[in-house]
């Protein structure tokens, strides 16, 4: 057992544990909207950092990747840590001002309003990832994935076509934090083959 | 003349032993004639694009045509960049060293009259010296050469890089020899260590500890390691590494197989952005003519010692040069960061230890064992030892490629040799370490350029890119620039980066258009807190940089924008008006014809009149104007 300290409190851990495994395993709360215990963390939405500290030196880390260590000293609260969640937040809230799910819980964590304007009312994915990841790691399909990079990074199909590798398995809709894949669903499955030709016919 | 091989004049077998190498290397020195006359164009990429290569060819038809009562016929060669690039096409004729400056097509004949034939200099074409008004004859005279010291850059602008025998004429491959023939790979990283090079790219990691790190790595996980090289540059101003790519590459291979050597690697990448087609071209070469001479392959001088290396192409993404996900790249994923938690001198490359240096760090490692690390050590200043290759833009007068030792200040750099800013006026701020880095203000100008010199400065070395600004540029606009940039450039996987850019740059943007509050810089800050803090790679974390030195260190100039609705360096176009003085406007009307909006008005001979409803700032009338006459306000 590795043993270190999160919020100067004495915990424990297994080797090869996350800082948020272990955080969860002694009921320190530590927000996250990409993390998901089916699939292996990618440290996307940077909502789960937390402040390392020794002595004079400290660093900011994504909990759900870093792996415990003997010894070390976590804090989950500091000001660093509620600057990062609360800028986040807002950033959020401005993005995805559909998705109920994003407004609880940035309110959870005091943050009720946002010094940004939306850019559309209608959105509700923040392209976390954890869909195509999902599709790809547990399903083994990769129907989905992200395409694009930067600013017009989005999830969709190969080459933005409705795509028949999808079986409507729902685990994408299942993971998804947001309640976006609700709406994308369809478009990158499309009409399945039958119901299309009923349709034109 | 870019044919595989052609290069390989001397009829060579494979070299078996270093002391073979070392007996061809002298054979070659033998056969060069050191009175021949050499005429050597710069096949840089800027010269080319200013028409080297027609001059080349002009050179070749001409000397071929040309009466020339000479023992031995002129030769002529080109090379890779001279670093004077504002003043391409450059032209040396050796061994007199006579320098030519914007040679043209039209200019070779009379090269070769007064020059080849008769022995005179062409006056007109010789470098002007801006202060004393003097023509400068030979290259080694012009302060822009004379103040740097070419350590790195040595080769380059002297060898044919598409031809391996002129390289290893001039001492290639001498450092490999020595290793294989001599050195442990235990010795080879006490070398490096003990010469405390840092890496070129920019964060300045120890260079042999990095090895080092790696070889205790090894020692756990075994092998196979790999070996690769980081030739994406890619900041806006930055051509340190294609420079050494096109004029030396050799320089770099050299000091991948002495990396691959040290660590017993057997394969080795070299990550090169396909925007650079010259330098993975002369990349390919010296790989090819390496492998004849059996420098690189199975079995290498037949040490034992085998490795060969490819050539990967960077698809066009700047975040490529970032270390993980350039091995995602290599390793046909899309180029994402990883979260880098473990190193990659222990989990890199497909997961195996890897030892990822960039290009410029690559050249420096033959220099290093060939002639040892303390020499190397003894260049710089103690923390950070050796040279450093600049490339000086923006609003400077010598424009071009420049090596100086670490700890020489930036004034030095920007006015000794770039000899300062066009008409006299004193820089603003000079950007150091393109879009991840910050600036540094004229009065902080003594400030030595070194790794921690720099990062105290709030600014970082970077890979090298220097962009100096004078009091034309707004700082505003300038870290909105580099906003968009990485804006177009992130991965978009982390949402502090693809998020928190975006509204940074749309701040920006407000202040540019006069709206925004003490507040808003307040946020401004705060976010870029948050955004170092929380972004998942180095892309992130360091682009708040220029905003947060510009903020820091011309928050008046922020200010002006919103308090006095005044962009105080002219540039924001909602902020500004053109007007033209009546008293210095002759009536010419060449404003008038050019303005693409039609609204200066007024009679011939008569002072003209800008339309400030209908004019959409673009600032063409001033451009245009030969007497001064349109001003901003």
């Amino acid at each position: 057992m590795i043993q270190f300290t999160i919020n100067d409190q004495q915990v424990e851990a297994q080797h090869g544990w996350t800082i948020l495994e272990a955080a969860r395993e002694h009921g320190i709360d530590i927000p996250t909207l990409c993390y998901h215990e089916a699939v292996a963390p990618s440290g996307a939405c940077r909502l789960c950092m937390v402040e390392l500290k020794d002595g004079n030196w400290s660093k900011l880390v994504a909990s759900c990747i870093y792996p415990v260590a003997e010894g070390i000293h976590v804090y989950t609260e500091t000001e660093r840590v509620h600057n990062v969640r609360r800028w986040i937040f807002e950033m959020l809230l401005a993005t995805c001002p559909a998705s109920p799910e994003i407004s609880a819980l940035a309110e959870r964590y005091g943050v009720t309003s946002t010094r940004f304007s939306a850019a559309d009312p209608d959105r509700t994915c923040m392209v976390c990832g954890l869909c195509s990841r999902v599709c790809e790691e547990v399903v083994g399909l990769s129907a989905i994935a992200t395409v694009d990079r930067g600013v017009y990074k989005r999830v969709g199909a190969p080459f933005s076509r409705p795509t028949d590798v999808c079986v409507a398995c729902g685990c994408c809709l299942s993971v998804c934090p947001t309640g976006a894949m609700q709406s994308l669903f369809d478009t990158v499955r499309g009409i399945p083959a039958t119901i299309m030709t009923q349709l034109t016919a | 003349m870019y044919s595989l091989n052609s290069a390989l004049r001397v009829d060579t077998p494979r070299l078996d032993s270093a002391e073979a190498l070392n007996a061809y290397r002298e054979n070659l020195i033998a056969g060069q004639d050191p009175n021949q006359t050499l005429v050597v164009v710069c096949h840089g990429t800027g010269c080319m694009a200013n028409g080297s290569n027609r001059v080349t060819a002009a050179f070749q038809n001409a000397i071929e045509g040309a009466d020339i009562k000479a023992k031995v016929m002129p030769g002529i060669k080109t090379t890779g960049c001279q670093g004077f690039c504002s003043r391409g096409p450059l032209v040396l004729i050796r061994p007199q060293g006579l320098f030519y400056q914007r040679v043209k097509e039209k200019d070779v004949e009379e090269i070769i009259q007064r020059t080849l034939i008769e022995g005179q200099p062409v006056e007109r074409l010789l470098y002007k010296d801006p202060q004393t008004g003097k023509r400068i004859h030979t290259e080694q005279e012009i302060p822009f050469y004379k103040l740097q010291e070419r350590v790195v850059l040595h080769n380059i602008g002297k060898i044919d890089p598409t031809d391996i025998t002129d390289a290893i004429a001039a001492g290639a491959y001498r450092a490999l020899a020595k290793a294989l023939s001599g050195m442990t790979l235990e010795q080879v990283v006490s070398e490096v260590e003990q010469s405390g090079l840092r890496g070129r790219g920019g964060a300045g990691f120890p260079t042999g500890r990095k090895w080092r790190s790696a070889m205790a790595a090894i020692e756990k996980k075994g092998r196979p390691v790999y070996v690769v090289v980081n030739g994406d540059e890619g900041d806006p101003g930055a051509f340190m590494d294609r420079t050494i790519m096109e004029g030396d590459p050799h320089s770099v291979l050299e000091g991948l197989i002495l990396g691959a050597y040290a660590l017993g690697a057997e394969q080795g990448y070299l990550y090169v952005r396909a925007e650079y087609p010259l330098a993975i071209q002369h990349l390919e070469i010296a790989m090819a003519q390496a492998r004849e001479l059996g420098l690189l392959g199975e079995n290498i001088l037949n040490s034992g010692f085998s490795f060969d290396a490819r050539i990967n192409r960077g698809a066009g993404a700047f975040v490529c040069g970032e270390s993980t996900a350039l091995f995602t790249s290599i390793e046909g994923k899309p180029g994402n960061p990883r979260p880098k938690y473990t190193r990659s001198v222990e989990e890199g490359l497909w997961g195996r230890p890897t030892i990822l240096n960039n290009v410029e760090t690559w050249a420096n490692v033959p220099l290093i064992i060939d002639k040892g690390g303390d020499w190397y050590a003894g260049l710089g200043v103690p923390h950070s030892t050796g040279t450093k290759v600049f490339s000086l833009v923006g609003k400077v007068n010598n424009v071009g490629l420049v090596e100086v030792p670490m700890g020489v200040p930036v004034s030095h750099i920007v006015e000794a040799i770039g000899g300062g800013v066009p008409g006299g006026a004193p820089f603003k701020a000079v950007q150091t370490g393109g879009p991840s880095g910050g600036c540094i203000p004229y009065h902080l100008k003594e400030t030595p350029v070194d790794f921690d010199s720099l990062t105290k400065a709030g600014s970082m070395m970077g890979s090298g890119a220097m962009i100096v600004m004078d009091d034309s540029d707004c700082v505003v606009d300038v870290a909105r620039y580099f906003l968009r940039f990485l804006e177009e450039e992130s991965c978009g996987k982390c949402l502090p980066c693809r998020l928190g850019l975006t509204r940074m740059r749309e701040m920006l943007d407000a202040f540019s258009k006069g709206v925004g509050t003490e507040r808003d810089i307040e946020d401004l800050i705060s976010l870029s807190q948050a955004i170092q803090d929380g972004a998942l790679c180095a892309l992130g974390s360091s682009a708040p940089n220029p905003v947060l030195t510009t903020i820091n260190y011309f928050r008046d100039e922020y200010r002006a924008h919103f308090s006095d609705h005044k962009c105080p360096a002219g540039v924001c176009k909602d902020l500004i008006t053109f007007s033209i003085d009546p008293d210095a406007c002759t009536g010419c009307r060449s404003c008038a014809r050019q303005c693409p909006n039609n609204c200066i008005s007024g009679e011939k001979k008569q002072p003209h009149v800008i339309d400030a409803n209908q004019c959409i700032r673009c600032g063409i009338c001033k451009e245009t104007c030969k007497f001064d006459a349109v001003r901003v306000s």
